[in-house]
């Protein structure tokens, strides 16, 4: 378990001052001009030596990511994006550090911009995050006003945040189609290569990252990549804000360290699953786009990105959705599938076309009013979405249904039994919903 | 050039090409729907997914994947690309099975089928069973204006439309709202499209989605004979295919020309064939008591040779209208000279062109396909969006590449691209050779018919002429002097010399004044429509053309000819390449091809011309116009005697210049006659009330 010593988010429930004063008392902006005045590969590398994995759900490493950057400013500047569009079902962790910890994102980002000879960073925030909004540029304006950043700031590296309010499709979470949000025109994913180290915001060198990823690194650079390395386990370094949701006694957002096991996560932060570990029936470890994972595989697995995968599953934005024995699996995974055909962009065919596909096949069999050979039929749909897209919408619509089908397929045979022994036109689902 | 292997064949390619061109080097086919080599690339439809060797473990978009991309193995062996793996196949079945569940499969109903996109690759690469078992998606159908029919079911989203009039077109009007299987392709606010090449979306369109509305229902791509021919709306000298059904002709579709139209071709080019079966001259005519009475070809010669008969041949006259071809004119050309006729002009809009600087005087020197060298274009009195749309796309494609600024002396107008606008007439012109310019590079100095058809003409071409001088555009490897027509057979005629004779002929303007004080007795008109028929006095008219027009409209004797998809003869374009059209369909009742016509005339007047057929009339044509001979091949003017068209004296009035082309849609009597261009015309018009408004 973390000790208290060792949070980067000390206000991450706001119980004290979310802005510059109190972020100063807690640490923030001391010390960063050190760093800036260390050089863009002192920064680079000290990133690179904590281990630090993106927070955003893919787990590249924040380092290597922010390396690509070209080492010399071109023709064209460079761009750092904050990926504030946080709009995975079940993470809730930037709106956290939006709120409580505005300056640890601007610090981060200043510190991030200038590792990668950006003067320009743009946080771009979810459509519906208002106040988090607002707290962000409130914080902005404070660092302008105290001359943190800015022209000719106390920090001798000229920056500008610009915030941008997205319009709420959570499309634009995709880094290409935020890119493409951010110039003004359809948020739709760009096709990669080019990634946008080389070609990304109007054309110039772009890099994105997700908002813990950036709200960390002025920590990091502060204690040093050893203190970060040493929390966690190999490859898996360092804390992270788990998004505990669903049903469990207390859902909180918790800072912990990688690698801290279900059973603990849960016991210890979220006052344990209602009814017990024994109503546990199965657990989506990393936000709505990640394959669910059955009581039994997860309950002892250290959440982390490594051992996630290594049950096909992930740890994703470590939004850790809960699900006890009362859960309708089948019309749980029917709405994650709706969610993904209302926010498929539409751009390439086999997204816009399965996800609609596979939403109504999995409504029906929500029902059980479907047949039994129609599931491997959806499974072999997921399976012509997942890889065949330009972006990782088409593998996340695909994972849910994947994962419920590997692990439940008897739950789904069984509803489709139970209809067709008495064709209900409600569904057979109408009773058993009646929670 | 790095090298690939596909399929294992071992290629090696250029730098920069996508691995799905690369594959179609190396004889591999790949199938796609949103890739076209003119447009952006989208890489959305997922049809031309590929196996990627050493890539990740997933099919990749070929056609938005450069062969650059792609790195060789830890040897150095080439990268390897494969099409036709079970993986591949499994994705291209995976795409067509989504791309069909929300497709209406109306292919019975459906104009694109038998050429359509979606049909052919369903045959070749889809599965034959049906798993998809949900209702299928509705949309409604939008307006598109009353060219392109929509059937909006049937869109699978590619894009093309989208991607050409924003980028080729350059009109921002098409795009997509909605999101996911919601999104639909639709124009802004549901009006109709402004562009002047929208047809061409037709083509794009892989699918049944966009259709052309005038030919909706009408036949079937494998009922019909294909011509290849060249269009004659305007001086590009599009390729086109003719599509005819028997007689009838039913569609117009662009060829791939790379040096002209390369696959576009304008709304008017594409939509005229109603035109041709409206208002035809189908037999000779004569005016008996005011009023034209139908006659037989001996009786029209007769009337013809008796009103000859002893009149003074410097009293006759001959004006040449826009589309004449080159055999007509020489024809006419020989005709006159065998009957001491001085007045014979094939500038009917009175420009004085050919007259001096010799064939460079008159040409688009740098040739179509050099605006893509261009590093700046200066137009003068020219409209080339509506003078030449096809033309005006390319100098769009090249201002859009950057490090080409475009200005324009003349009528400010939406180009679709950005320009500087200088001013409206002969004195910024004036202005402009007085100011200090950059010379160098390869400038273009492009002249409209709408600067130079005017009184003092003349004295314009001089100054654009030394404008393009000043501006470094005539230079021993690049002559960037251009002349933009809006005549199809201009630069033809101009080539057989079709103008007055120097010692006393009377141009189209002296010729019209002369008509009008009774000085001219007897004046053809050869398919000139566009000039004040009304105001030709009491002189007795003869007129050869196609249509009922206002020229017939004013004749004492018609003669029938035929319109130019049913003969074959030879058109020049604007930048002096010949062309050969294809007889896709027979002029109709007792017209004629036109040289036919005046072989007869001739002989009935006493005189025949030296030919018996249109080989041994080429053959002397070719003697004078040797350049013509050479089908297809620009033979580039020597730039010797162009300075000479700078040496003409006097003043250039005040007047301010103005576009030839007022209505884009009604240019000629094919065009007027068409029910679909006058409709076109009226949308245009009540557009221009609304944005007037």
């Amino acid at each position: 378990m973390l000790a208290d010593k060792d949070r980067i988010f000390t206000n991450i429930y706001g119980f004290h001052d979310w802005g510059l004063e109190g972020a100063k008392k807690r640490g923030c902006w001391s010390g960063t001009k050190g760093f800036i005045d260390n050089g863009r590969d002192w920064m680079i590398n000290e990133i690179k030596a904590s281990g630090l994995r993106g927070r955003g759900g893919a787990g590249f490493p924040t380092g290597l990511k922010w390396s690509f950057m070209p080492k010399v400013i071109g023709e064209r500047p460079h761009y750092l994006v904050v990926n504030a569009d946080e709009s995975e079902p079940g993470t809730c962790k930037d709106r956290e550090i939006l709120r409580h910890e505005p300056h640890l994102l601007v610090e981060g980002s200043l510190l991030a911009g200038a590792a990668m000879g950006c003067h320009t960073a743009v946080i771009y925030v979810r459509g519906e995050f208002i106040r988090e909004r607002e707290h962000l540029q409130a914080a902005v304006e404070q660092a302008y006003e105290a001359r943190l950043i800015g022209k000719n700031n106390v920090h001798g590296w000229d920056y500008d945040i610009i915030v941008h309010h997205g319009a709420g499709a959570y499309i634009c979470g995709e880094e290409t189609a935020m890119l493409e949000s951010i110039e003004g025109k359809k948020g739709q994913p760009r096709m990669k290569p080019p990634f946008p180290a080389n070609v990304g915001l109007y054309g110039a060198p772009t890099t994105v990252n997700n908002v813990e990823s950036i709200a960390v690194a002025g920590t990091i650079m502060r204690r040093g990549a050893t203190w970060f390395n040493s929390i966690g386990r190999p490859n898996n370094a360092g804390t992270k804000l788990f998004c505990i949701s669903g049903h469990v006694n207390k859902p909180c957002v918790v800072e912990e360290e990688l690698g801290i096991p279900f059973r603990e996560l849960i016991e210890k932060h979220a006052g344990g699953v209602r009814g017990g570990f024994d109503n546990l029936l199965a657990v989506i470890p990393g936000g709505s786009s990640v394959r669910m994972v059955p009581a039994d595989l997860i309950i002892d697995t250290p959440m982390d990105f490594d051992s996630l995968s290594k049950l096909r599953s992930g740890l994703g934005t470590a939004a850790v959705i809960v699900m006890d024995k009362s859960t309708d699996l089948i019309k749980a995974i029917a709405r994650l599938a709706y969610f993904y055909k209302h926010e498929s962009c539409g751009q390439c065919t086999p997204c816009r076309e399965g996800t609609g596909w596979m939403w109504r096949v999995m409504t029906r069999m929500a029902e059980g009013r479907a047949e039994k050979r129609e599931i491997d039929m959806l499974l072999d749909v997921t399976r012509q979405i997942e890889g065949h897209t330009i972006c990782a919408l088409g593998d996340a619509a695909a994972w849910p249904i994947q994962g419920l089908i590997a692990h439940f397929r008897h739950v789904i045979e069984e509803r489709i039994d139970q209809y067709a022994a008495n064709p209900d036109p409600d569904g057979a689902v109408a009773k058993i919903a009646a929670e | 050039m790095p090298k690939i292997k596909i399929d294992g064949t071992e290629i090696e390619v250029e730098n920069g090409l996508t691995l799905l061109q690369a594959c179609e080097l190396a004889g591999a086919e790949v199938p796609r729907f949103c890739y076209h080599e003119r447009l952006s690339i989208a890489g959305n439809c997922r049809m031309c997914l590929v196996e990627v060797k050493g890539g990740p473990p997933k099919p990749q978009a070929s056609c938005a994947m450069s062969v650059n991309d792609l790195r060789p193995g830890p040897n150095g062996e080439p990268p390897e690309v494969f099409t036709k793996t079970a993986m591949v196949k499994k994705a291209r079945e995976g795409v067509m099975e989504f791309l069909l569940i929300n497709h209406p499969l109306d292919c019975p109903i459906c104009d694109q089928g038998g050429e359509c996109d979606l049909q052919d690759q369903a045959m070749a690469y889809g599965i034959d069973k049906n798993r998809f078992h949900e209702n299928k998606r509705a949309v409604e159908n939008k307006y598109l204006g009353p060219l392109v029919k929509t059937s909006m079911n049937r869109c699978i989203q590619c894009t093309r439309c989208v991607r050409f009039t924003t980028e080729v077109a350059g009109i921002e009007e098409m795009g997509a709202t909605g999101r996911g299987e919601d999104m639909e392709i639709t124009t802004y606010l549901n009006k109709a499209i402004s562009s002047e090449l929208q047809g061409n979306i037709i083509d794009l369109c892989p699918v049944g989605a966009l259709t052309s509305l005038p030919y909706e229902f009408k036949a079937r791509p494998w009922e019909l004979r294909k011509t290849e021919t060249i269009d004659v709306m305007d001086a590009v000298g599009s390729n086109i295919r003719v599509d005819a059904r028997g007689r009838e002709v039913m569609r117009i579709l662009p060829r791939t020309h790379e040096d002209v139209n390369e696959e576009w071709i304008s709304d008017k080019t594409r939509f005229v064939w109603d035109g041709l079966k409206a208002q035809r001259l189908d037999r000779p005519y004569v005016r008996e008591f005011g009023k034209l009475r139908p006659a037989s070809w001996a009786e029209v010669f007769q009337r013809i040779a008796q009103r000859m008969n002893g009149v003074n041949p410097e009293r006759i006259g001959i004006i040449l209208g826009d589309l004449v071809s080159a055999e007509e004119a020489f024809s006419l050309r020989q005709m006159a000279d065998q009957f001491g006729i001085k007045n014979i002009d094939c500038r009917q809009d009175g420009t004085p062109l050919g007259e001096r600087g010799g064939r460079a005087g008159y040409l688009f020197n740098s040739g179509i396909a050099g605006i893509d060298e261009a590093d700046r274009i200066l137009l003068i009195g020219a409209n080339p969006r509506l003078e030449a749309p096809v033309l005006n796309a390319r100098i769009r494609r090249r201002v859009a590449r950057g490090g080409c600024p475009v200005s324009l002396i003349g009528e400010k107008a939406d180009l679709t691209y950005g320009y500087d606008w200088l001013g409206a007439g002969p004195e910024t012109l004036s202005k402009f050779l007085g100011s200090e310019v950059k010379a160098g590079g390869k400038p273009m100095v492009i002249v409209g018919q709408g600067a130079i058809a005017r009184r003092d003409g003349a004295q314009v071409l001089a100054a654009a002429y030394r404008a393009a001088d000043k501006l470094g555009a005539i230079t021993d490897g690049w002559n960037g002097f251009n002349v933009l027509h809006t005549a199809a057979g201009r630069v033809g005629a101009l080539d057989v010399c079709a103008l007055p004779s120097k010692d006393g002929g009377k141009t189209t303007r002296g010729m019209l004044e002369s008509a009008k004080q009774g000085e001219l007795d007897i004046l053809f008109l050869i398919g000139a429509d566009e000039i004040d028929t009304q105001a030709l006095g009491s002189t007795f008219v003869v007129y050869v053309g196609t249509h009922g027009d206002a020229g017939a409209h004013r004749a004492d004797v018609i003669l029938p000819g035929a319109a130019y998809v049913e003969k074959q003869a030879t058109y020049v374009n604007t930048e002096g390449r010949p062309q050969l059209t294809g007889r896709a369909s027979f002029p109709p009742g007792e017209a004629r091809e036109d040289w036919a016509i005046y072989r007869a005339l001739s002989e009935a007047l006493g005189l025949a011309l030296p030919w018996n057929n249109l080989d041994e009339l080429r053959a002397a044509m070719y003697k004078i116009a040797p350049q013509l001979m050479r089908i297809d091949q620009r033979t580039p003017a020597p730039t010797s005697e162009l300075a000479d068209l700078g040496r003409t004296e006097g003043a250039m009035s005040g007047e301010a210049f103005r576009s030839p082309i007022t209505d884009f849609y009604i240019t000629n009597p094919i065009a007027r006659a068409s029910r679909i261009m006058a409709e076109c015309s009226a949308l245009k018009n009540v557009r221009k009330l609304e944005a007037a408004e």
